[in-house]
C-alpha cells in the first residue's frame, strides 16, 4: 500500500509540473504580453518598458523557473485589472467555491448511490424507471434553468431561502442542489450498471450459497466492488464542480472562484486566470490522488501484487 | 441405509416459454443418504446444474419449480420463505462451485470470507471464529494457514482457492455437500487432490454428497452411487459398480462408449518423409521492471525440439503453465521465438521476415479451444469460411464451392453456410472451426485443446472427424491437451512439457507404458478413475427400453 502510495504521489506532482507549465506558457499563447498590457496602438518605447518591468524580456525558462518559485510561495503576481496580489484575491473567492463544491458532490453522492443501488436491486422495476427518470431530467434540463426554477419557487413564493448571495449556510441550499444534481445522473447510472455487473458475478452466488443475508450480500459483497468506478468518476465532478461552477455561482450571484474565472477572461486579466487555471488544475490532480488511493483501499488487486 | 438427508420427489422446473423444451427439469426423484456421495452425471443441458441450484435455492428467477417436493430436515424446501432457506443455506447445506477463480470476492481476504460464515450463523467470539478458520485451512491442507488467511484471492492459485471455497463449505459441518462440478476447470494433478479431499470429507463428516460432473473418470473415481440425466430426466440409476460396468440405458452406454480408450485406435504407420521440425526453439517473456520491482524473464519454452512426419498426430501434454500454447503460438508465430528453427519442408517459419511469412501462413492451421469465441458472431459461416482463402488470393465463388465441399466433408449441410454462428451447436461450431481451418489446404493443422469444451458423446464424433480427414487428406496433426485419455487415443507419439520443457517424448506405448520422468508417472498417477476400465458396450446384453 505505501509502496503505491509513493508511486501515485510521484504520478501526480510530475502532471502538476506538466500543468504548471502548460498554465505558464498560456501567458505566452494569447499574444505578447506586453501588448496586451499596453494596449493595440501603444508605443513601441511603452511596450519595451513594460517588458523591462514585468522581466517579459529575460529568457523563457528564467520567467518560467521564476514564476514557480513564486507559485510555490504562494506569490501568483498581480491582477492586471484589480492591481491586487492574485494570491488575495483568489484566497477571498476560494472559500465560497469550496463549500459549495464539497456541498454539491456529497449532495450527488447520497442522492446516487442510493438510487443506482437500488435500481440495479431490481432492474426494470419501478423503483429503477423512477430513477431513470430522474437522471434523464437531471441531464436535460440546464442547470441555469433549473436554478431559476428553484429561485421562484422557494424563495420567491414560499420564502424559504434566500435567492441569493453567501452570507449564511442558508444561501448554499439551492446552489448546492442545483450543482449536485448536476453531477447525479452519471454517478447513478454508473453505479446501477456496475451494481448489475457484479450481482450476477459467480462471488455474489458464493455468498448467497454461505446464506447471508441480502442486506450483507448487497452492500459488503456487492457494492464495494461496484463503486470503484463510481470513485473515479466523482473525482473528476468534483474537480469538475470547483472549476466550472461558472453558471452556478452566476445565477446565484455567489462570488466564487468560477465566477473570478468567467471575470478574469472578459477583463483579459491573464495573471489571475493563470494562478486560477493552475489551481484549478491542482485541485484535479488532487482528487484524483485521492480516488486512486480510496480504490487501492477498496481493491486489494491494486495495492497487493 | 440410514435415512436420507435430501430427498427429492418429482421435482419439475419449468423452463420459460419459447424455449426448445418445456421443462429443464421433469418429473425428476433422488435421494441423498449421510455419508454418500452421489455422482449426477449429464451432459449440458441436461439438467443437472438446475437440479442442485434448486436444492440450494439459488434458482435464477426466470426458472421456478412448478410442482414436486424436495425434503431436507424434515421440512419442504420449494414451501419454505426464502429467508427461512437463506438461513439452511452455509449451516446445514453447502456448496461448491464449478469456477474456483471467480467465485471468491476479490475486496476481502478469504480469512474473513470464510469467518463470515460463523459471523452469520453462529454467535461465537471473534478469536474463537479466527481459531475454527484456522483449523479448516489445514482441514483442507492449504500449507501455511496463517499466510494463506491474510491472502486476497488474487494471490493464491485456482487449486487453492477451490480448497478455500470447500473450507467455506465446511465451516459449519454441512448435512448435505453439493458440489457442481468442482474439478473441472483444475488441472490433473490438483483435481486428484481435489477429488482425495472430497473421499476424506466422507470419512470424517456425516454428511452426504451431491456431486454433479460430465466426466466418467471422475465418477469411477469417487462415486458410491451414481444418477444419469438427460433432458431434465433421469435416465439410469444406480451403484457406481453397476452403472460404469454394466449400465442399462441407451444413452448411458451411448456415452460410456464415447468415454476415450486408454489404448491407441489401430491404424498403420504414417510416412517416413519429416513434415515439420523444431529445433532448439527458445521464447522468453521479459517481464519489465519499475522502481520497486525487479525485471524479471519467464523461460516460457526452453530448448524445444521435435519432428512431425507426413500424417503423423504428435500429441503436446501438459498441464496450465507448461509453455504448450507458447509453444503453438511460436509455430504460428503470432508470437516471434527468441531463438530456434521451425522447419516446414526445408523452409524456416521462424526467421522469416511478416512479408516473406505470409505465404507459409496457409501451411499451418489451427483449431481453438472455445468454439463459442472463435466466431464472429455477426458473420455467416459461409463469410467466415472463405475469407482465408480469399486473402490468399482465392477467386470468391470458387472459395464458396471448396466451401460447401468441406462442409460436406465436416457432416455439415452445405446449405448452412448462409447462417450465423449461434444457429449451430458447440460440436457443430468446432467443426465448422475445422473446415474454415481447412479452406487453406494446410500440411499442417493444430488443434489447440480442441475437443476440451466438449461434450464427451460430441467429443467423440469430433475426434472421429478429426482422425478422418487426417488420413485423407494426409494432414500432420499436432494435439495441445490436457486430457490424457483423449492423447492415448488419437496421437501416434507424445511429448510431455512441463515448466517450458520437453520431459518425456516416445510413442503412445511407450509414454504411458514405461513412463521415464518422474512427472509424467506423476500425470498417469493423478488420472482419476484410472482403475475403471471402460466396458465394451457391444458385449453387453441387449436392454429393451
Amino acid at each position: 500500500m505505501f509502496r503505491f502510495i509513493l508511486k501515485r504521489l510521484g504520478l501526480a506532482v510530475l502532471v502538476a509540473f506538466t500543468v504548471s507549465a502548460i498554465s505558464f506558457a498560456l501567458l505566452f499563447l494569447a499574444g505578447d504580453p506586453a501588448t496586451a498590457i499596453a494596449g493595440e496602438n501603444a508605443a513601441s518605447e511603452d511596450i519595451a518598458i513594460i517588458n523591462a518591468q514585468y522581466g517579459f524580456d529575460r529568457p523563457l525558462i528564467v520567467q518560467y523557473l521564476d514564476w514557480l518559485s513564486k507559485a510555490v510561495t504562494g506569490d501568483l503576481g498581480q491582477s492586471w485589472y484589480f492591481k491586487l496580489p492574485v494570491s488575495q484575491i483568489i484566497g477571498d473567492r476560494l472559500p465560497t467555491t469550496m463549500t459549495l463544491g464539497l456541498c454539491a458532490i456529497s449532495f450527488a453522492l447520497i442522492l446516487s448511490i442510493p438510487m443506482g443501488v437500488a435500481a440495479a436491486a431490481r432492474p426494470n422495476s419501478i423503483i429503477d424507471r423512477f430513477a431513470l427518470f430522474i437522471a434523464v431530467v437531471g441531464q436535460a434540463i440546464p442547470s441555469f434553468w433549473f436554478g431559476l426554477l428553484l429561485v421562484v419557487f422557494f424563495s420567491i413564493q414560499l420564502g424559504l431561502v434566500p435567492a441569493s448571495g453567501s452570507g449564511t449556510w442558508r444561501h448554499f441550499i439551492l446552489p448546492t442542489v442545483v450543482l449536485g444534481y448536476y453531477a447525479t445522473p452519471a454517478i447513478m447510472r454508473l453505479t446501477r450498471a456496475g451494481m448489475i455487473e457484479v450481482l450476477s458475478a459467480d462471488y455474489i452466488r458464493t455468498a448467497r450459497a454461505k446464506g447471508l443475508p441480502t442486506r450483507k450480500i448487497m452492500f459488503k459483497h456487492a457494492l464495494r466492488n461496484a463503486i470503484i468506478p463510481v470513485v473515479s468518476l466523482a473525482a473528476v465532478q468534483m474537480g469538475f464542480m470547483l472549476g466550472g461552477s461558472i453558471v452556478v455561482e452566476s445565477v446565484f450571484a455567489l462570488h466564487g472562484a468560477g465566477f473570478l474565472a468567467w471575470e478574469s477572461i472578459s477583463r483579459n486579466d491573464l495573471p489571475t486566470m493563470q494562478a486560477l487555471i493552475l489551481i484549478f488544475s491542482m485541485f484535479y490532480i488532487t482528487f484524483t490522488f485521492l480516488a486512486d488511493v480510496l480504490n487501492a483501499w477498496l481493491d486489494p488487486r491494486l495495492r497487493v501484487g | 441405509m440410514s435415512d436420507p438427508i435430501l430427498s427429492i420427489r418429482n421435482l419439475t422446473v419449468d423452463l420459460p416459454k419459447g424455449g426448445d423444451r418445456q421443462y429443464a427439469v421433469e418429473q425428476l426423484s433422488l435421494e441423498v443418504a449421510p455419508r454418500e456421495i452421489v455422482c449426477i452425471v449429464g451432459e449440458s443441458g441436461s439438467g443437472k446444474s438446475i437440479t442442485s441450484f434448486a436444492t440450494m435455492g439459488l434458482l435464477p428467477k426466470v426458472l421456478t419449480p412448478s410442482t414436486g417436493e424436495i425434503r431436507f430436515g424434515g421440512q419442504d424446501l420449494l414451501a419454505l420463505p426464502a429467508s427461512e432457506h437463506a438461513k439452511l443455506r452455509g449451516s446445514q447445506m453447502a456448496m461448491v462451485f464449478q469456477e474456483p477463480m471467480s467465485a471468491l470476492n476479490p475486496c476481502y481476504t478469504v480469512g474473513t470470507q470464510i469467518e463470515e460464515m460463523f459471523e452469520t450463523h453462529t454467535e461465537l467470539a471473534k478469536s474463537e471464529r479466527k481459531a475454527r478458520v484456522m483449523k479448516l485451512l489445514e482441514e483442507v491442507h492449504l500449507p501455511d494457514p496463517a499466510r494463506v488467511y491474510a491472502s486476497y484471492p488474487h494471490q493464491l492459485s485456482g487449486g487453492q482457492r477451490q480448497r478455500i471455497v470447500i473450507a467455506m463449505a465446511l465451516a459449519l459441518d454441512p448435512k448435505l455437500l453439493i458440489a457442481d462440478e468442482p474439478t473441472t476447470a483444475l488441472d490433473l494433478s490438483t483435481q486428484a487432490q481435489i477429488l482425495h479431499l472430497f473421499k476424506e470429507l466422507r470419512e470424517h463428516h456425516d454428511a452426504g454428497i451431491m456431486f454433479v460432473t460430465h466426466d466418467f473418470d471422475v465418477v469411477a473415481e469417487i462415486a458410491d452411487r451414481v444418477i444419469v440425466m438427460q433432458h431434465g430426466r433421469i435416465v439410469e440409476e444406480g451403484s457406481a459398480e453397476e452403472v460404469l460396468n454394466r449400465p442399462k440405458h441407451p444413452y448411458t452406454r451411448l456415452l460410456i462408449d464415447a468415454v476415450p480408450r486408454r489404448s491407441r485406435d489401430a491404424r498403420g504407420a504414417p510416412a517416413e518423409d519429416v513434415l515439420l521440425s523444431v529445433n532448439a526453439l527458445n521464447k522468453i517473456y521479459h517481464i519489465p521492471g519499475n522502481m520497486f520491482k525487479q525485471a524479471r524473464d519467464v523461460h516460457a519454452c526452453k530448448d524445444i525440439n521435435f519432428s512431425v512426419r507426413k500424417g503423423e498426430t504428435l500429441g503436446i501434454v501438459g498441464e496450465s503453465g507448461s509453455g504448450k500454447s507458447t509453444l503453438v503460438k511460436c509455430l504460428i508465430r503470432l508470437e516471434d521465438p527468441n531463438s530456434g528453427e521451425v522447419l516446414i519442408n526445408g523452409t524456416d517459419l521462424a526467421s522469416c521476415s511478416r512479408k516473406e511469412l505470409h505465404p507459409y501462413r496457409k501451411m499451418i492451421q489451427i483449431v481453438f479451444q472455445d468454439p463459442y469465441g472463435s466466431l464472429n458472431p455477426r458473420r455467416t459461416i459461409g463469410d467466415q469460411l472463405i475469407e482465408g482463402p480469399v486473402n490468399f488470393g482465392a477467386d470468391r465463388a470458387k472459395s464458396m464451392e471448396r466451401a460447401k465441399e468441406l462442409m460436406r466433408i465436416v457432416r455439415l449441410d452445405p446449405d448452412a453456410l448462409n447462417r450465423y454462428p449461434n444457429q449451430f451447436s458447440g460440436g457443430q461450431r468446432q467443426r465448422i472451426c475445422i473446415a474454415r481451418a481447412l479452406m487453406v489446404e494446410p500440411k499442417v493443422l493444430i488443434a489447440d485443446e480442441a475437443v476440451s469444451a466438449l461434450d464427451v458423446s460430441v467429443q467423440k464424433e469430433v475426434l472421429k472427424l478429426l482422425n478422418e480427414i487426417r488420413d485423407t487428406l494426409g494432414l500432420t496433426v499436432l494435439f495441445i491437451t490436457h486430457d490424457l485419455r483423449v492423447a492415448a487415443q488419437v496421437c501416434d507419439n507424445l511429448i510431455v512439457m512441463q515448466k517450458g520443457e520437453i520431459v518425456e517424448r516416445g510413442n503412445v506405448e511407450q509414454v504411458f507404458g514405461a513412463p521415464s520422468s518422474d512427472y509424467t508417472k506423476m500425470l498417469l498417477d493423478a488420472q482419476p478413475g484410472k482403475d475403471w476400465d471402460v466396458p465394451d458396450i457391444s458385449t453387453l446384453p441387449p436392454v429393451a427400453v
